[in-house]
Formats: C-alpha cells, sequence, structure tokens
C-alpha cells in the first residue's frame, strides 16, 4: 500500500514548497531531478524568483554586483505554479491545504517548508521606523541601503558584530565611509566563533578605521524632525552622530504563520526527524509536512543527537535536497540528513571559514600558523574530542579538520603539523558567551539533548 | 604477483606506455610499502585526496632528505639557488606563493592569463603554419613542446630573441628531471646539468635586474618589484620561483597535450565533436586531466609524525608516494573509470594535485590545451597515428609520449 501511494505521488500527486528561496529551489529541482512528474507550487510572499543572499552584505554592497543581479542559477525547468508575491498565512494538517494571503488556498499531498528567518527588527518600532534605519535580509533592504549609501551617507553606524553586521562594516570601509560597530559582547563574531577569534576580528576592524564599541549596547535612536535618524544612544551613555544605521541583531524564525496548526513550530524553528520529516506539537513526526533551511532544527548525530539550527547557505541546499528525495521515495530509501555544518565569510580582505559547531566548544587550539598574523587554522574541542574549526586565510587545510570532526578525533591535537607555533601547543578557554544572556544570535543554535543523556529525569504525571 | 615488484614495474620504462593494469592492480592494496627503505605508495582517490590537505604531511626538501634516498628528481638541489615555494611547507610557501600569485593572478592580476589568449591563438598558428606540407609531423618537436615554452617566455617576459639561446638552457634541465637520465649520464651529465641550471639563474639575473629598472608589463618585473602585504622577494627568490615557473609551468603542458592528441585520436568520434564545436575542449582538458594526467606520481612528501592511512600505521619520516594517476580511475570514487569521457558530470580529478600545493599554473595549462586541441582537431587534414603506442620518455613521474608521429593529408 505505502509502495502504491508513493508511485501514484511522484506520477500524479500534488507538493507545495511554502519560500521560495535557496531551500526551496533546490529542494525543487531534486524533486524533478529524481522524477517527479506531479504538480508543483512554489509559494513565496517575496516578488523575485529565488536570488542569492551572502552577496547582499558582500559584494553588491561593494557594488560589485547590483542588488538585482543575484538570481539563483536554475539547474533545471522545474515546471512549476509559482505564487510569488503571496505570503503562506496558514496551515491545515488535515485538510493538507496551505492558506494564502490573498485568500487562495493551495492543496497538497506532501509540503516543504523552507520559509527561512527574518532579519530581527530594532525593537522600538516608532525608532525603526526612522528613515535611514535599514535591516539587511532581502534583495529589498539591499536596494534600500546601497542607494542611501551612495546617497553621500558620511557615517554608518552598524548594531551589533556578528557575521552580517562585520561585513556590512567591511563593506562601508571600503567605500572610505565613516563605520561605527556597537557589540554587547567583547568582540565581532564573539557568539559565532568566541571570544579567542573574537579577539582577532577586533584588532581586524580597529586596524581598518573601524569605531568599534564593545561591551556596549544601543539604548536608542534618535530622529531629527524630519523623522530621519541622526544619532545613536548607548548604554554607556555616549551619543554618536550617524546618516544611516544597520541593525544586525541576528534572525526571527519565519514560523508565525504556522501559529496553531499543530506542528512543532516556534521561535527556535520546526523541529524535524534526520530525514526532515516535522515534528508535530506532541513530539510526533508527521509523514506528509518536512521542513528545510534555516527555519528548519533537525538532531544531528556527530554533535550528540542535538537539535541544531543552522543559518548556512550549505545546509539548506543540502537539506533541501535531502528533504525532497525523502519526499518522494519509499521509507526504506530514505536518507539522513547529516551535513556537516560549514560557514564562509569574507570581510576586511580576510576569507573566514568554519565547520562543525563551534559554540558547542569549551576550548580551542590554533594548529597552524599565527593569530597575530590573522592566517591560521584553530581547532575547537568539548569533551576531549574536536568539535569544530575555523580558519582565516587558510581554507585549504579546512578540509582535513573536517574529517577529524567526523572521526570524533581527540582533543587536544597532541600530534605535530605543519607551520604549528609556540602560541598553539596548549589549548585555552574557547571564550563563549554565556548562552544565557543575549547576543546578536550565533547563527548556529543548539537545542535539545541527547537521547542518550540519562541526566534529564521524566516523571510523568499521574492523574 | 608480490607488491615490490608492482612498484618495480611501474617504473620499468617497459609498461610507460600503459601503466593502467598496474595501477589497478596497485588500487586493491591502497598502501604498499615498497621494500624497507622505500616509499609507501598510496594509491586509492580518498586517501590521496586527504592526504594533500593533511597538515601533518611535509613537501620541505629538507625533511624530505631526512626520509631518506631520494629515487626522484631534485629540481632545485645544488646549484645555489634556495629551494622555490613547490618544496616548502607553510609559512614560508604561503608567502612565496601569495607574492607569486600577485603577479599572475586574481585580484591584482585578473587578466593576466586571460589576456594571453588573442597571443596563444597566434602562436599556435604560426605552428601550425611551420608544419607547411608536411605529411608526417612530430606533434612533440613541432607543436607541443615550443607551444607552452614561448607562452611562458612571454608572459615571464623573457624576449623573443633569446628563446633559442634559453631553451638550449632548459633542454638539459629538463632531461635532468629524469632520474634514469640522470644516473645514466653520470658525473658528466651532472655537470651539464648544473652549469645549465647556473647560467640560466645568471641569465635570468641580468633580466630581473634590467626589469628593477625599468619594469614591464611581465611577471618578471612583478615579481623583481613586488612589495604588497607580504613583503617583497629577495632576488635569489625571484630567481628560484622564476627557474619553478619556467620549468614546471611548460613541462607538465607538453606532456597534457601530447596525451590530449594521442587520446583524441584514439577516440575519432570524440575527436570529430570537437572539430564542430570548440567549446567541448573545456571538457575535454578536465576530462584529460583525470584520464592522462601529466603528473602521474607526487613523490615529494614525507609525514613529521606517525601517522594512520586504511589501518596502516606509517611511521614519522617515511617517504610517501602518491599516484595520482591511480587514484584518478579509482572505481570507489569514479563510475566506469577508464572510459574516456568527455560528458562526465563528475570530475573532480587529481590531475592538478589538491591542497595548498595545488597546481599554481592550473589556469594557464587549461587555456593552452584548450586551444591548442581545438585548433589542431579545426586545422590538421584527415589526422592519423603513425605508431600506437608511440615512444615514451623515459620518467614514470612526468609521463608521456617522446614523439608523437602523426600523418595528416595537410593543414587547412
Ligand atoms: C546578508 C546575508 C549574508 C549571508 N552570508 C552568508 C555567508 O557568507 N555564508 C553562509 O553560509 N550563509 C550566509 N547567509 C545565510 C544564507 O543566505 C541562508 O542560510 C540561506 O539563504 C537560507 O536559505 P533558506 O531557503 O532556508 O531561507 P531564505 O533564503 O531566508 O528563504 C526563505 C524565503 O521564504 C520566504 N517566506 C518567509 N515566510 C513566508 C511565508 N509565510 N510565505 C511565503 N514565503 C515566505 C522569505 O521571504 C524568503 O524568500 C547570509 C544571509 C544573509 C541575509
Amino acid at each position: 500500500m505505502a509502495a502504491d501511494y508513493v508511485d501514484w505521488l511522484r506520477r500524479e500527486g500534488r507538493i507545495a514548497i511554502v519560500g521560495a528561496s535557496l531551500a526551496g529551489l533546490r529542494a525543487a529541482e531534486t524533486l524533478r531531478a529524481e522524477g517527479f512528474a506531479g504538480s508543483l507550487t512554489m509559494i513565496g510572499d517575496e516578488p523575485y524568483e529565488p536570488y542569492d543572499r551572502p552577496p547582499l552584505s558582500k559584494a553588491v554592497l561593494l557594488g560589485k554586483a547590483s542588488p538585482d543581479h543575484t538570481d539563483l542559477p536554475q539547474r533545471r525547468d522545474i515546471d512549476a505554479k509559482w505564487r510569488l508575491g503571496v505570503a503562506a498565512t496558514g496551515l491545515d494538517i488535515t485538510a493538507k491545504r496551505v492558506r494564502l494571503s490573498d485568500g487562495d488556498e493551495v492543496e497538497y499531498d506532501r509540503l516543504l517548508i523552507a520559509t527561512g528567518v527574518r532579519a530581527r527588527p530594532w525593537p522600538n518600532e516608532a525608532e525603526a521606523g526612522l528613515d535611514g534605519v535599514f535591516v539587511l535580509r532581502t534583495r529589498d533592504d539591499a536596494v534600500g541601503l546601497c542607494r542611501r549609501l551612495g546617497a553621500g551617507a558620511r557615517r554608518v553606524f552598524v548594531v551589533g558584530a556578528g557575521f552580517a553586521g562585520s561585513e556590512v562594516a567591511s563593506a562601508c570601509r571600503e567605500h572610505g565611509m565613516e563605520v561605527t560597530v556597537a557589540e554587547r559582547a567583547g568582540g565581532p563574531l564573539v557568539g559565532a566563533l568566541g571570544g579567542v577569534i573574537g579577539a582577532v576580528a577586533m584588532d581586524l576592524q580597529l586596524e581598518n578605521g573601524v569605531d568599534l564599541r564593545t561591551h556596549v549596547t544601543v539604548t536608542a535612536l534618535e530622529g531629527d524632525s524630519g523623522g530621519k535618524v541622526r544619532a545613536v544612544h548607548l548604554s554607556d551613555e555616549s551619543v554618536v552622530e550617524t546618516d544611516v544605521v544597520v541593525v544586525s541583531l541576528g534572525s526571527i524564525r519565519n514560523t508565525d504563520w504556522l501559529a496553531g496548526s499543530g506542528l512543532g513550530a516556534g521561535p527556535r524553528g520546526i523541529a524535524t526527524d534526520a530525514g526532515c520529516r516535522a515534528f508535530d506539537f506532541r513530539g510526533i513526526v508527521t509523514d506528509d509536512v518536512f521542513a528545510a533551511g534555516d527555519v528548519a532544527r533537525s538532531p544531528h548525530p556527530l554533535f550528540g543527537y542535538q537539535f541544531l539550527s543552522l543559518e548556512h547557505w550549505g545546509n539548506a541546499v543540502a537539506q533541501g535536497e535531502t528533504a525532497a528525495h525523502n519526499m518522494i521515495c519509499p521509507a526504506t530509501d530514505r536518507r539522513p540528513h547529516m551535513w556537516m555544518p560549514a560557514f564562509w565569510s569574507s570581510q576586511f580582505g580576510v576569507n573566514i571559514k568554519s565547520v562543525g559547531v563551534p559554540p558547542m566548544a569549551d576550548e580551542i587550539m590554533i594548529t597552524q600558523g599565527s593569530l597575530t598574523e590573522r592566517r591560521f587554522a584553530g581547532v575547537y574541542g568539548y569533551k576531549g574530542r574536536i568539535v569544530a574549526a575555523v580558519t582565516f586565510n587558510n581554507a585549504k587545510w579546512l578540509e582535513y579538520y573536517q574529517r577529524q570532526i567526523e572521526q570524533g578525533a581527540p582533543f587536544p591535537v597532541g600530534y605535530p603539523t605543519m607551520d604549528r607555533r609556540p602560541e598553539g601547543r596548549q589549548p585555552m578557554p574557547a571564550d563563549f558567551p554565556d548562552p544565557s544572556l543575549p547576543t546578536h544570535g550565533p547563527t548556529v543554535t543548539l537545542s535539545g539533548y541527547s537521547p542518550a543523556d540519562r541526566r534529564m529525569v521524566f516523571t510523568p504525571a499521574h492523574h | 604477483m608480490s607488491q615490490v615488484s608492482l612498484v618495480r614495474q611501474i617504473l620499468d620504462h617497459a609498461n610507460r606506455a600503459n601503466p593502467y593494469p598496474l595501477y589497478a592492480e596497485l588500487l586493491k592494496t591502497p598502501v604498499v610499502h615498497d621494500g624497507e627503505y622505500g616509499p609507501y605508495v598510496i594509491s586509492s582517490y580518498w586517501d590521496i585526496e586527504s592526504l594533500l590537505h593533511d597538515p601533518r604531511i611535509s613537501s620541505d626538501s629538507a625533511n624530505l632528505a631526512a626520509a631518506g634516498p631520494d629515487a626522484m628528481p631534485q629540481a632545485e638541489d645544488d646549484t645555489g639557488l634556495p629551494p622555490s615555494f613547490i618544496r616548502l611547507d607553510p609559512a614560508e610557501h604561503d608567502r612565496l606563493r601569495r607574492i607569486t600569485n600577485s603577479a599572475f593572478g586574481p585580484p591584482n592580476k585578473p587578466h593576466r592569463v586571460y589576456d594571453m589568449q588573442p597571443e596563444m591563438h597566434r602562436i599556435v598558428n604560426e605552428l601550425i603554419d611551420g608544419f607547411g606540407d608536411a605529411r608526417q609531423i612530430d606533434l612533440v618537436d613541432q607543436f607541443a613542446y615550443p607551444f607552452p615554452v614561448t607562452v611562458i617566455c612571454r608572459m615571464l617576459g623573457v624576449p623573443r630573441e633569446d628563446e633559442p639561446h634559453f631553451r638550449d638552457l632548459v633542454d638539459p634541465i629538463v632531461a635532468g628531471l629524469d632520474p634514469a637520465t640522470r644516473l645514466a649520464g653520470g658525473a658528466e651529465f651532472q655537470k651539464k646539468w648544473q652549469e645549465a641550471r647556473t647560467q640560466l639563474g645568471m641569465y635570468l639575473a641580468g633580466l630581473v635586474e634590467e626589469r628593477k629598472k625599468h619594469p614591464r608589463d611581465d611577471m618578471l618585473s612583478d615579481l623583481a618589484n613586488s612589495h604588497g602585504p607580504d613583503g617583497s622577494m629577495s632576488t635569489m627568490e625571484v630567481l628560484a620561483t622564476s627557474v619553478l615557473l619556467l620549468i614546471a609551468g611548460h613541462e607538465t603542458t607538453v606532456n597534457l597535450i601530447t596525451n590530449g592528441m594521442l587520446t583524441l585520436l584514439r577516440h575519432p568520434e570524440i575527436f570529430q565533436r570537437l572539430r564542430e564545436d570548440p567549446e567541448l575542449s573545456i571538457k575535454i582538458v578536465e576530462e584529460l586531466l583525470r584520464y592522462e594526467p601529466p603528473v602521474q606520481i607526487v613523490p615529494q612528501r614525507t609525514n613529521i609524525t606517525d601517522i594512520e592511512v586504511r589501518g596502516v600505521t606509517i611511521p614519522k619520516g617515511s617517504m610517501l608516494w602518491l599516484v595520482i594517476a591511480a587514484g584518478n580511475r579509482d572505481p570507489e570514487r569514479f563510475a566506469d573509470p577508464d572510459r574516456f569521457d568527455p560528458d562526465r558530470q563528475d570530475i573532480e580529478h587529481l590531475g592538478f594535485g589538491s591542497g595548498i600545493h595545488s597546481c599554481f599554473g592550473a589556469p594557464l595549462a587549461r587555456l593552452e590545451t584548450q586551444i591548442a586541441l581545438s585548433e589542431l582537431a579545426r586545422r590538421l587534414e584527415n589526422p592519423r597515428l603513425v605508431d600506437d603506442p608511440p615512444p615514451y620518455r623515459e620518467n614514470a613521474v612526468l609521463r608521456g609520449p617522446r614523439h608523437l608521429n602523426i600523418a595528416i593529408d595537410g593543414v587547412r
């Protein structure tokens, strides 16, 4: 019976994908590549065909690419009904329908949710609405920001020194603009890579002329009488005049539209099993609803089966492909999504790459190169194992460390390596901020417990 | 067949024309230790690939010397020149390679290779015109050798009129890359070889001096006057780098072009497709780098600590030979690996190595070979192999035909 259903589904079933961006597109392509012949509907609230986001804070801001030209290459014709510029507003998993903002409904046999995340806005709505205050997530955001920067902005204020904020600061400095960056933690990138690497990123910014303020928070954005932003107030009582504010406070998962649907979806994303099938709110896996990309969180065997939410380009691709495969294959052919987390960034002329889950670690060792030269490989350790690695301008070695993580290689690293300096012989505290304190948010979030973790005692209530 | 004899057989010139059955045999035992003091021979794709990214593996000539008698060529030794970056580890390697790259590729010189394209077309067509109305040509001597040498001269900034002199110096040096020639030639050859290197060094030193005073748009000028974030190269470093670029830069391309033509003449239907569609040369060259890589073995590596490969512990300071030509035909990695198939989707070959030492000149070699093969296909009338297999050079590492005689009905 089940096999018959899959056969039928592949031939004439209806698949809907909500979220017409990276994960959604790659999933659609995979569905067709693997022989799905039924009808496919792509629902996206943005008016554009799928485009690529990483260039928005890099090449686009640098003026090397136009924001309108970051379209994702489509690897094959996906023959889909496109519902662009229309948001999904609700989901009925019993009737298998997606409700749309224009009142329409889309029926499906299988559904993929790939709604990603949105930029966390400045919390004070009136201040967020001031002219000159931006976030950077979408093509429209990039168009607006570029236009303003091109129109003679002299000083830019970046709130939050995560990857995106730091890339914005880098691009603006390259254009010769004055840049101030405020960060609650002790340095840039601290949430994602820890304090040791954060200190390197800090030197990088200072050397490149960024006015970097750490251990401070922004308390208010101040506008002039015309409703245009003119100054930023900080918790150390300083005030910085500025023409443009870029709010880079991390992201919010696009799950609001699923409220009341019965799915296990909330602020931390949509929980799925290793095969991308969404859980319902009771923790029971659904059969027909899948999730992939930034919006999903799923257990990873290499990291203690903790649920990982990843805001990584490569994860969106791999998870979209796995979800698509699993949507149209018999149960026994399903594949787990076991992608090794990997991330890149480029800022101030430095190529930064990481694999694994740095925030899981408590210690770090610099196994190659040197922090002061900003050309190094660092390895993160947790409970005697290598769990992540980062390189600055040294990416060709990363593959080796990835294999070490996959093999659960021991930490600290006891053997010699090429270009190992005295500073790298001993592990040191990786210096991640206390996860219970708010920061702009890392791009990897660990949540949940290992099924093997016996410290938890669960006592069901007896009625 | 014992494992020891397998490695010997690969080195034996008698098997040069088709070593692939031996490689297939080798793949059955992914780690072969050849004799008590001999190298550890690694042949499977994934093992080679991971060793090329392994920070416990050294390319430093000093570490290699300590690893025991080196049967393989030592291009940079004994001439007073410091080792070039191919024989160094980070951080020195990184510094020199970066400075060299700033004279060669992005971001500083994004167009240097690309802009050579019209020039390359011109050189190729001059050489083909030079065949005249001959009915038979030796593709090696008349084409595959002079073309890349001319290109690298142009790129470095060696004057055209010096080319014959310069070639006289390169010839013995290249011959010196062949261990058999070195052995057979004895002390006399050694002397000749050394002289050629010294003279080449002096010749280049003259050019470098001149370029320091009057820089032009060429790589020697850029290397001599480099002063980026990494500082500048010493004069000796500039010379060592230039010698490396000259020799590594063309010696491999000769074989790539020759192997390419040989392979195409053995696959006439693909040759015909190339004649109709020059763009196919891009895919053909990629597949060639997998199927007939000009560098067959990377013999210049040693491990600075004990390492384990497929359960075999290789003790610190061993000689490692990475047989990339075997890895490129590893059935664990490539479907139907012995088939020459330019339409392959999955073509991540090891032909240019991988990791920090991956071929510096790859973009140049690719473009040269694409142009060479597509123009040969376009212009040669009815080309046929005269001898198959052709006579091969001695060298097992840089493998390729010594001559490739082709009968033609004329040139278009
Ligand atoms: C400026 C920037 C720079 C980045 N740089 C890097 C980098 O260098 N390296 C890296 O690894 N990653 C980077 N990323 C992250 C990477 O872009 C994301 O991981 C990736 O885009 C995730 O793809 P996705 O398809 O899951 O989500 P998204 O790309 O966010 O797509 C989700 C789509 O769904 C739409 N949507 C949301 N809700 C609804 C709804 N209810 N109905 C219909 N449609 C909806 C959204 O509007 C969006 O178009 C960057 C991101 C940004 C914004």
